[in-house]
């Protein structure tokens, strides 16, 4: 028999088969460290490529007659923005919304959650009001149609009202940088819409 | 007195089934086979809030919510499943407790099973080279096995 090739063959075999528990180890301590790095608590929306829901809101009473509604969305990329007086990162997110209302030009739409009309009439008074159009959710049902688990979210809506992203929490700016203006911008491109700033200064 | 007892004979009539810790009484179905159904619905759906409670369980606001809409919905007609589509479109799989079986969770199903079918066949031709390998371990020498019988003779 071919006894010198299978001495030499068999150790050389078996130790590539010590691999394999090596290498199962490792593929599974990168899958689980990889989740434990993740946010649990920020959920992928089932809604982005989808049309944003049908839906109609009241103004609040004060700001404006108009409210908010499905109608308004589309014909340039937009954000909808989920927040309430009583939210307290919403508060410290809002200079956020204002720099891209006043700044990049971005049309900011609010959704106002299960929040009291006086309460929120004076927050926009207190902080100013960056939103185009506010509807307000009083039993929070429109905000499920939006897949909405808490406040703040942010979603854009681009020209054709599709959903197209969500962020959840307060954003800041570098966030904004990093993902909501580089999208809004590639959605006006894609849209044939001239960049909110642009006709901003055309505008002046 | 006879109150009394007409209050007596009602508790006799309540459930004994415990309300789940989330679940107010308000929001009680007067039909106890919806109810039912709602409560089994309940049961499967996650409460986006506090994650690994159902919402039967949490008494976060948004699970008090949902539950308001599986009623709504359940008394509008809806089946259990027309509720569950509307809800997972709204919030994806992940409202469910249990994930539904889909390419994308295959690996989830399956992989424990797949890991148990390889370890076995590694136990298996493990097994099966010790037995037929040959590699006879050689016994023990003369003067050894003398060693042996007088340590064991000793102790």
């Amino acid at each position: 028999m071919a006894m010198a090739s299978s001495e030499t063959e068999r150790p050389q075999r078996a130790r590539l088969l010590y691999l394999i528990p090596v290498a199962v180890f490792l593929t599974v301590a990168a899958a689980l460290g990889w989740g434990l790095s993740r946010d649990a608590s920020v959920l992928p929306s089932a809604l982005i490529g989808k049309p944003a829901p049908d839906f109609s809101l009241p103004p609040i009473p004060g700001r404006d007659e108009r409210g908010f509604s499905r109608a308004d969305l589309g014909g340039r990329p937009m954000l909808v923005n989920v927040w309430a007086s009583w939210c307290v990162p919403c508060r410290a997110e809002h200079p956020v919304l204002t720099r891209l209302a006043e700044e990049e030009g971005v049309i900011v739409n609010g959704l106002n959650y299960k929040d009291k009309p006086e309460d929120a009439m004076a927050f926009l008074t207190g902080l100013g009001d960056p939103f185009t159009y506010i509807g307000q959710d009083l039993d929070g049902r429109v905000a499920i149609e939006w897949g909405v688990y808490g406040v703040p979210e942010t979603f854009v809506v681009d020209a054709q009202g599709i959903i197209r992203y969500k962020f959840v929490g307060p954003m800041t700016w570098q966030d904004v940088e990093r993902k909501i203006l580089p999208l809004i911008r590639e959605l006006e491109r894609e849209a044939g819409v001239a960049a909110a700033t642009d006709r901003k200064e055309g505008a002046s | 007195m006879r109150r009394l007892a007409y209050l007596l004979a009602l508790l006799l009539l309540l459930p004994a089934v415990p309300v789940p810790a989330g679940v107010t009484p308000d929001e009680i179905l007067d039909d106890p086979v919806l109810e039912a159904r709602a409560r089994a619905l309940g049961r499967q759906l996650r409460c986006l809030v506090c994650q690994n409670q159902s919402i039967d369980d949490s008494d976060a606001d948004l699970a008090k919510d949902i539950r308001r809409i599986v009623r709504e919905r359940l008394v509008a007609g809806d089946t259990d499943e027309e509720i569950i589509a509307y809800l997972t479109a709204r919030y994806g799989d992940f409202i469910l407790l249990k994930p539904p079986m889909k390419p994308a969770t295959w690996a989830l199903w399956i992989g424990p099973f797949l890991v148990l079918a390889v370890g076995a066949v590694g136990v298996a031709v493990f097994l099966r080279r010790r037995r037929g390998g040959g590699e006879e371990e050689p016994g023990l020498a003369p003067e050894e096995e003398a060693r042996l019988q007088r340590l064991l003779s000793s102790g």
